[in-house]
């Protein structure tokens, strides 16, 4: 049986290192499945947050040899084994303990949304008629499992700490499910480009990089809402056009 | 003297999954304060993992279907073990509830003319369930946390309740602790709903995420509820095998209904050859017409593959068993193979079940449009529960409620595919209501805070021991249920597991865990030991009863259904002395117009 060399953050907010544990590895093997053998093992009180272990809940994202990713979906066999692999927490939100990062900022800021608006519904049932090409775009969008990978790579937040001025991709690209809701009647631009502060995404893309869900972030929610944002505020030909249209 | 913050609300919810989120939001609707309590953060109970749909009469694909076709469907996956009041206002009020999530942004997948579109699933006579991809639980769970955040519900997180509090015979409250830091709270509450989910982590090789250990059906026990149908566990026949480390993950019954089909070593579709007789004249006698029923033809009938899955399970079981299985020991699903019938086969795949090809690739290194997938039974869900009132969801505890997988009723000996989501949505909602209601007509009662101290002491002992680690006391009692209470059960195998689960009881008084209380999943695992020994033993109790075979429960040395044993559930109590007490329940009777519906839908 091989071994492989795990070097993992220890510590809470007042401080920590890394240790290394050692521990047997076989075929098929992922990140999580080897903490949870130095848990059992070696370190009893090792803190790890996981839950499904099959890259639906997003519980157990973490930095791997500095990459951020999903410890349940990291196979062993795409990591060079013969040097010690490095685990540590997300650094972008405040540390509990170990592996495990305080990720409340995250629930405040969805709060601060604006929820979907239905419009009046399309049939005497109550129910609306939409097409598939209409709901397949804000689909992409709900694919999201919240792991928080993309607000922890995204370099505003975490090295320019802009927590109170800039929602992250991954409030960007729940806005922009919102906004592309067949049904919704709100308009969240305003809120986007003061409050939310979208002008900050300078499409560096790393967001997307690292989505274990593959949705495309940049490319096909937050540049889209860049474009309305600016065709609302921005747009003197469009200004134009609204005031006429509505009618002075 | 015990130290603890205290909560106040009207309405208690103990977990965040569909039903606890959809009760969480029909009390606060009502006017009531209402706080959440869950183990996870918000979002990622284990609903997330439902993948196949949720069933609901609307008639969108097939205007064939109505809420009676739905109930005897249900009546007869549970093999009429099932509570008919529950079974018919589950099929009568799940459209509705399905709709309501539309107006809160759930987008499902449409039909050509814009409306939600209904698959192919197990049981189900016509095409029933609404789904989007193969996430729908996500979609669920996502739409009513976005929609539940803006009621003034108050989330309390990453926390673990280890006891209900009941006082002057009605509840009072739970206390618990938080993981993060391992306070201990103090939840006063006039109505509590348990919406804790099942009990898969008893088991070695299982579906469910790591929350799964019982904790609502072993609180409710011991708070002087009763449980019905432990014996009722069910095996989902899919589950990935291989390699090691996804042993158990589901690979959902949408991949038989789109086409998939199971194939022995010898290359067989095994299913043709064991059709029962109370579902041969809805099954497809041949391969082609199974095809065209998974393609919509209105004419076929459905494959044996999407037969129910304690059927299909004792199948894949009989199979592997038999020699006739893969190299893993499960057996094969194939859905490459339509690439026979379908021109742009690869894409089509993709498409329909995206998280399905992406689970199989990350983790398993295999393309399901080239590859057939390996795959055999896995501990997947609890028909039985705690035994609540069909109309109110309120269990013989006065205050105290159950909603969702924890509770009983609706799904009898088995469960259909798709009836779990909708089941979340209907009784939660109900649950949320009649706890709001109760919350409303009662004054508070007072805490036994000599009983508050006591259980806070005792959560804390393993500190004080160097005794022997919790994870192997949850390991040894995986392997025990896996090998001596599975699929196939047996009276002297099962003796022998209440023999092993009693030691384990004992050694589970002597656990000790180091570190402190922050965060140490250590502590936590010797708290939640507890809750699965309780319903490992209330499981192996009921089927050592249970002297026959119906539904999920089989028994090698009664293989045949009892129709003696099919006037009653078995119930499960705490007696005086605290021993754990089984008797016989007479079931809830069907009225006349259920039972001419059961005839007609024959």
């Amino acid at each position: 049986m091989a071994n492989a060399t795990f070097r993992i953050w220890r510590g809470d907010s007042s401080g920590g290192k890394y240790q290394d544990y050692t521990t047997e590895i076989s075929e098929g093997m992922v990140v999580l499945d080897a903490v949870h053998h130095i848990q059992a093992e070696q370190a009893n009180d090792l803190a790890v947050r996981w839950n499904c272990k099959a890259g639906k809940c997003g519980s157990c994202s973490a930095e791997i040899n500095g990459m951020p990713k999903l410890m349940c979906m990291t196979r062993l066999n795409t990591l060079p084994l013969d040097q010690p692999i490095t685990i540590q927490p997300m650094q972008t939100f405040p540390l509990i303990r170990d592996l495990v990062t305080d990720v409340s900022w995250n629930y405040k800021v969805k709060q601060g949304i604006r929820k979907l608006k239905p419009r009046k519904p399309d049939a005497p049932d109550g129910s609306w008629r939409m097409q598939q090409s209409d709901v397949d775009r804000p689909q992409e969008f709900r694919k999201c499992i919240e792991c928080f990978l993309c607000q922890d790579v995204c370099h505003v937040l975490r090295d320019h700490h802009k927590h109170d001025e800039f929602i992250g991709p991954r409030f960007l690209i729940y806005t922009a499910q919102l906004e592309m809701n067949p049904i919704d009647a709100d308009d969240r631009l305003g809120d986007l480009r003061r409050e939310q502060g979208i002008g900050f995404c300078n499409i560096t893309k790393c967001c997307t990089k690292v989505c274990p869900e593959s949705i495309t972030i940049t490319d096909n929610a937050i540049i889209p809402l860049k474009e309305r944002v600016v065709d609302q505020f921005f747009d003197p030909l469009g200004k134009l056009f609204r005031m006429f249209r509505s009618g002075s | 003297m015990a130290e603890y913050q205290t909560f106040e609300h009207d309405v208690l919810v103990i977990g965040a999954g569909g039903a606890g989120l959809r009760a969480a939001i029909e009390a606060s609707a009502a006017g009531v304060n209402v706080g959440v309590v869950s183990k996870s953060l918000l979002g990622k109970a284990h609903t997330v993992m439902a993948e196949g749909g949720m069933a609901a009469a609307m008639g969108n694909v097939d205007d064939r279907d109505n809420w009676r076709v739905h109930f005897a469907d249900t009546m007869r996956g549970g093999q009429y073990l099932n509570n008919p009041r529950m079974a018919e206002i589950h099929a009568k009020e799940a459209p509705a509830r399905v709709r309501e999530l539309e107006a809160w942004g759930a987008l499902f997948d449409r039909t050509g003319d814009g409306r939600i579109l209904q698959r192919n699933f197990g049981g189900h006579r016509y095409p029933r369930l609404a789904h989007v991809g193969d996430r729908t639980g996500l979609e669920l769970i996502r739409t009513l946390q976005d929609h539940g955040i803006h009621q003034g519900i108050q989330f309390h997180m990453e926390m673990t309740i280890v006891t209900l509090l009941v006082n002057a015979g009605r509840v009072v409250g739970a206390f618990g602790y938080d993981r993060e830091r391992g306070r201990y709270a103090l939840f006063h509450a006039k109505a509590v709903v348990l919406a804790t989910g099942g009990i898969g982590r008893a088991y070695k090789i299982t579906s469910n995420s790591w929350e799964y250990t019982g904790d609502g059906h072993s609180l409710a026990y011991h708070a002087g509820a009763t449980l019905l149908g432990m014996e009722f566990v069910q095996f989902h026949p899919t589950g990935m095998i291989w390699p090691p480390s996804v042993r158990g993950i589901l690979v959902t019954e949408g991949v038989r209904g789109e086409g998939g089909i199971l194939k022995n070593n010898q290359g067989k579709r095994f299913m043709f050859d064991d059709i029962p007789a109370n579902y041969k004249s809805q099954t497809a006698d041949n391969p082609e017409e199974g095809w065209r029923y998974t393609q919509g033809d209105k004419n076929a009938r459905r494959p044996p593959e999407l037969l129910t899955r304690d059927h299909v399970a004792r199948c894949i079981n009989r199979e592997v068993k038999e020699g006739r299985g893969s190299p893993h020991g499960g057996v094969y699903l194939d859905i490459a193979w339509i690439k026979e019938k379908l021109p742009n086969a690869e894409e089509h795949i993709k498409r329909k079940l995206p998280s399905m090809y992406h689970q199989f690739k990350q983790l398993g290194d295999i393309d399901i449009t080239k590859d057939a997938m390996e795959i055999g039974p896995t501990t997947h869900y609890v028909m039985g529960g705690i035994k609540v009132e069909a109309e109110s969801q309120m269990t013989d505890v006065p205050g105290l409620f159950a909603a969702g997988e924890c509770g009983v009723g609706l799904h009898g000996a088995n469960r259909l595919g798709g009836n779990s989501l909708s089941d979340l949505i209907v009784f939660g909602k109900r649950a949320g209501e009649y706890a709001a209601q109760y919350a409303k007509d009662n004054t508070a009662a007072s805490v036994d805070k000599a009983q508050v101290d006591e259980v806070a002491q005792k959560a804390l002992e393993p500190f004080g021991r160097s005794g022997e680690s919790p994870y192997q006391v949850q390991h040894d009692l995986q392997d025990l249920m896996q090998d001596l209470v599975g699929i196939v059960r047996r009276q002297e195998e099962m003796e022998r597991a209440l023999e092993g689960i009693l030691k384990l009881k004992e050694r589970a008084r002597h656990v000790g865990v180091g570190g402190n209380r922050e965060y140490n999943p250590g502590w936590h695992t010797s708290v939640d030991l507890n809750n699965l020994l309780t319903v490992s033993e209330a499981v192996t109790r009921a089927g050592l009863e249970r002297k026959e075979s119906r539904g999920a429960h089989f028994r090698e040395d009664y293989p045949s259904k009892d129709e003696t044993f099919g006037t009653f559930n078995l119930a499960i109590r705490k007696g005086p002395d605290g021993s754990m007490q089984v008797t016989h329940d007479p079931l809830v009777p069907m009225t006349e117009e259920q039972k001419q519906i059961i005839e007609e839908m024959k």
